[in-house]
């Protein structure tokens, strides 16, 4: 229990980190971004995302910077994050709300399949040592793993999609569609998903197969290995509740943290496909000068990893007893 | 441990590994035995060499938009040129300094930092330590790359400082995790009470008697650095936060994706800078990966005896 | 021997470790016997072999290390030549092992509970509560309260956690319990508690056990026979009493003069100077012949072979080669 409290007390600092970022940064960095920002859409929005706008980036307003703060944090708290620049006049909680399934459809699944499979292949080349897998397979997603992701993703929409014409290489689904739950449309976004996903799971599959690998390897030297062994247990047994289910657990704590590797290459593989999520409305944003939803889209993202953090923490709780009572 | 003929351990208050010289001697003696670690090396010698004579073996000024835009490869343009007629062949000639300055450069500038922050933790200890791993696990899940997306774009002009402040800012604090780990591991070893009775200043103690038993995971945490320097220079040049107007692998590829170069037949000017980051990537990485190795032979390619596989005998 | 049935017959049993450009032989033809019921304790310093001996009996060794020759005589079959798969049926029900740190030995993640029953549940079709049932049983055995079945191994103190890797050895009453220096972990009086109490339930349930340690004290209270090892090598087996008051190997010898008796008369403490051979380069001839005090020429060249002697069964050692051909 306390382990969990402790884990969402961390939450809760990075957040506020994340947000302290977010204010002080255009209000340290020279040249005042934000004044030639507000003169662009000043007269023409309302109040309330006027307000927001000058709370967050202090501009026109005389209170002292800890209110600004406060007001900040407020704003952020009730999800006003003001008007959009480049989208005018679209809210930036529109557009966020918008982009985010998107992404997460990507990368969640792309990340827990990454993960799944890494870790069984791994699992399972460390088990079977010796032969060509042992001296080949490390080498090889050691390369994949320094490939650039979006360098990846070219190529596979020139190969895929302009040469051999097999998939769609942009966007999530065909223009000129409407977004309906029917199975046509599942379809086009399988379709148009394909190549973005594959190019993430690729680049972050190899990642898991060698510390799985490495986590396995040191597992099967221990003890208790060696006494399931002598217990005469079945050899899929050993390898599955004996070895992999000591070795997995370096690897849950290494998925938070490996998330922002994988977030990054989402973004870059977004940007490439031309997919409608988060990372390409902050590429949007990044280009139009749009601070605003430059800055909401980077405080989701945090939350999304955040989250995303809890649950392998939670995992580990489950799986290991020892952090249920670590200090 | 597998059972081992276990040597008996003689109690010394001794420095685990005493002559230097003969260590490094040993590990060069290890990378040339291994050769995934050889290919890293020699990829890295091979770029080092371009960039250090780089004006020697570009055959044109980069920069100069001299012959017919988006030409195939022929003799006189090795790789083809670009839409405003520049040779392609120069430009990643010219482009490997900035790409391999930068690896370089941030990680090392990332590695000291890691190294501060991380070991002085381990060995303060208390509230240091707390506030310290507080600090470093914040940095650790912040997203990177959209961290330093506004961080450069707040920043104005792209520039190469930019870049380097940037991937240090995201990049020191897996490294600091992991030699805070192995400093706790070491923390209570005798040499360095012994070091400690004798009266040394803590900084002296950190630098001069923790931090070379630690040289082995601090050249690992260097390549690691220098690998996601690479990949993360790549990645915003690609976006555009880098200096456009400086030849880098990564501002080629922003120029040809926008210039179409996949779609009007200029292929050559995005796979070849491409190529050429996942490469110096890769040189990295497999160093780190025969350290590993090294360090710990357990993991090698076991090669099968008597036909019979799996871990029994 | 005694009347007793042998049931476990080591023959000229042979490990190495396989290395990248050499071996290094770590077991060198070793060869003894085992009465059921019988305690033969294994002693020897750091490094002489006796785990490997022990593991490699068990057929519980992992590469590098790997059984070249040899025979292992148990249950009617040879270990040696059998086949992973039909090892299985022999293993924990005919013989079973307690290792040396029960924290390392259990799996950190599954209850004492389980870690009990899924050696049961892969032996055969039993119901959970009747493993739960036997579980408890011998947990009773080694006085555990039967409530800490449910405890992870981390939750329990050491000396309960190695009477539990006693327990879990118990579980199918085998014939044979190897032992390698189970006690190691505890301070000196959990020590004799745990001896005591695996006396206690050897004369209870009848199983034999190979005791490995390098403690001579805890070998002559409780083992019937003791080997020496050294370097890879048994050099002395016999029946403890006799041996511990006279040893003829001079290194045994060496040994016992290292561990001084509390009740006999004060003694100087010598020490055996030197260190082990590194086995990649032993020495030639007599392995023992650098830190020797009675060493002389034949030594150095000529490798001394298992004598037998009236009142010893291996004597590794030149001095009683005359004393053999006498006894006929």
């Amino acid at each position: 229990m306390s382990y969990i409290l402790r884990r969402l007390a961390f939450f809760a600092v990075t957040l506020w980190a994340a947000m302290t970022i977010n204010f002080f940064l255009p209000r340290m960095m020279p040249g005042n971004p934000a004044e030639a920002m507000m003169a662009r859409v000043h007269g023409r929005i309302n109040p309330d995302a006027l307000r927001a706008l000058e709370v967050a980036f202090g501009i026109n307003t005389h209170d002292s910077l800890i209110v600004q703060y406060f007001q900040y944090l407020g704003d952020v708290a009730r999800g006003q994050f003001g008007t959009s620049i480049y989208f005018f006049p679209t809210s930036v909680s529109y557009l966020l709300g918008q982009a985010l399934p998107w992404t997460l459809g990507l990368v969640g699944i792309t990340t827990v399949l990454a993960f799944i499979l890494g870790t069984l292949v791994g699992m399972v080349a460390a088990w079977l040592r010796g032969g060509v897998t042992d001296s080949l397979l490390p080498p090889i997603f050691v390369v994949l793993s320094a490939l650039p992701f979006f360098w990846l993703g070219l190529i596979f929409i020139w190969l895929f999609s302009d040469i051999l014409g097999w998939l769609p290489g942009a966007e999530a689904y065909d223009m000129g569609s409407t977004i309906s739950l029917s199975w046509s449309f599942l379809g086009q976004v399988l379709q148009h998903g394909f190549l973005p996903g594959l190019t993430l799971l690729l680049v972050s599959v190899g990642g898991w197969i060698l510390t799985m690998r490495n986590n396995m390897i040191t597992v099967l030297a221990e003890d208790y290995v060696r006494m399931a062994r002598a217990k005469g247990l079945s050899p899929l047994r050993i390898m599955l509740l004996y070895a992999g289910r000591n070795a997995i657990l370096p690897n849950l704590t290494g998925f938070a943290m490996s998330l922002g590797f994988v977030v990054s290459g989402a973004i870059l593989i977004e940007i490439v496909f031309s997919y409608p999520g988060l990372g390409y409305y902050l590429y949007q944003a990044v280009t139009g000068e749009d601070y605003p939803l430059m800055q909401a889209i980077f405080l989701l993202i945090t939350v999304a990893v955040l989250v995303a953090v809890l649950v392998s923490d939670a995992l580990t709780a489950l799986l290991d007893p020892r952090t249920r009572e670590r200090q | 441990m597998q059972t081992a003929i276990v040597k008996p351990e003689p109690v010394e208050l001794s420095r685990p590994q005493r002559s230097r010289l003969g260590a490094v001697g040993r590990l060069a003696g290890a990378i040339v035995h291994d050769p995934k670690a050889m290919i890293g090396v020699v990829l890295l010698a091979v770029f080092t060499f371009v960039a250090i004579f780089a004006p020697l073996i570009a055959p044109y000024d980069p920069a100069a938009q001299q012959f017919l835009p988006m030409a195939s490869p022929s003799s006189q343009n090795l790789l083809g040129t670009t839409n405003t007629g520049q040779d392609i062949f120069s430009q990643l000639i010219w482009g490997t300094r900035q790409s391999l300055l930068i690896g370089v450069i941030a990680g090392l500038a990332a590695t000291v930092i890691s190294m501060l922050v991380g070991v002085s933790a381990a060995y303060i200890g208390g509230t240091t330590d707390l506030a310290l791993s507080l600090f470093t696990d914040v940095f650790l899940v912040l997203p990177q790359l959209p961290l330093m997306i506004i961080i450069a774009r707040y920043a104005g002009q792209g520039s190469f400082w930019v870049i380097i402040a940037v991937i240090v800012i995201t990049g020191w604090a897996y490294g600091a995790r992991q030699l805070r780990s192995q400093a706790l591991s070491l923390r209570h070893r005798e040499f360095l009470e012994a070091a400690r009775i004798r009266g040394e200043r803590t900084s002296r103690i950190i630098v001069f008697e923790l931090l070379p038993t630690m040289t082995s995971l601090i050249v690992a945490n260097f390549l690691g650095a220098a690998l996601y320097a690479v990949l993360s220079a790549a990645g915003l040049q690609f976006i555009g936060l880098g200096n456009i107007n400086e030849m880098s692998w990564g501002t080629m590829l922003y120029w040809a994706e926008n210039n179409e170069a996949m779609m009007s037949g200029a292929p050559l000017w995005i796979v070849a800078p491409g190529l050429c980051i996942a490469l110096l990537g890769a040189a990295f990485a497999l160093i780190n990966y025969g350290f590993d190795e090294i360090g710990n032979p357990a993991l090698r390619a076991t090669r099968r005896r008597h036909g019979r596989r799996g871990n029994h005998s | 021997m005694d009347g007793a049935a042998t049931i476990l017959d080591v023959e000229d049993l042979v490990v190495d470790y396989v290395g990248e450009r050499s071996n290094v032989r770590a077991v060198d033809r070793v060869s003894l016997q085992l009465a059921a019921g019988g305690f033969l304790g294994i002693v020897g310093e750091s490094g002489c072999g006796k785990s490997t001996l022990c593991f490699a009996i068990a057929r519980l060794l992992t590469p590098p290390a790997q059984i070249v020759s040899g025979k292992v005589h148990f249950a009617g079959k040879d270990l040696v030549q059998l086949h992973e798969g039909r090892l299985r049926h022999l293993r924990w029900r005919e013989y079973s092992v307690v290792m040396q740190s029960a924290m390392n030995a259990l799996n950190p993640v599954m209850t004492v509970g389980a870690q009990l029953a899924d050696a049961m549940q892969a032996h055969e079709r039993i119901s959970k509560q009747r493993a739960r049932d036997r579980a408890a049983q011998v947990m009773r055995l080694v006085n555990i309260d039967p409530l800490h079945l449910k405890s992870y191994p981390h939750q329990l103190s050491g000396g309960m956690r190695q009477r539990a890797m006693i327990a879990m050895a118990l579980v199918f009453t085998p014939n044979l319990i190897i032992m390698d220096e189970p006690t190691s972990a505890l301070d000196v009086v959990g020590q004799r508690s745990l001896m005591k109490q695996i006396r206690e339930l050897q004369k209870q349930l009848g199983f034999a056990v190979i005791f490995v340690t390098h403690d001579m004290s805890l070998v002559s209270n409780f083992a019937d026979r003791v080997a020496i090892m050294y370097a890879g090598q048994v050099v002395e087996l016999g029946a403890t009493r006799v041996l511990f008051t006279d040893p003829k190997h001079p290194y045994s010898a060496g040994l016992l003069q290292a561990f001084p008796s509390i009740h006999g008369p004060k003694q100087r403490l010598t020490g055996i100077p030197g260190n082990p051979p590194d086995l990649r380069y032993p020495p030639k001839g007599c392995r023992f012949n650098p830190r020797c005090p009675q060493v002389h020429e034949r030594c150095l060249v000529e490798e001394p072979w298992p004598h037998v002697l009236p009142d010893r069964d291996i004597v590794r050692c030149h001095l009683y080669a005359r004393q053999e051909a006498m006894a006929g």
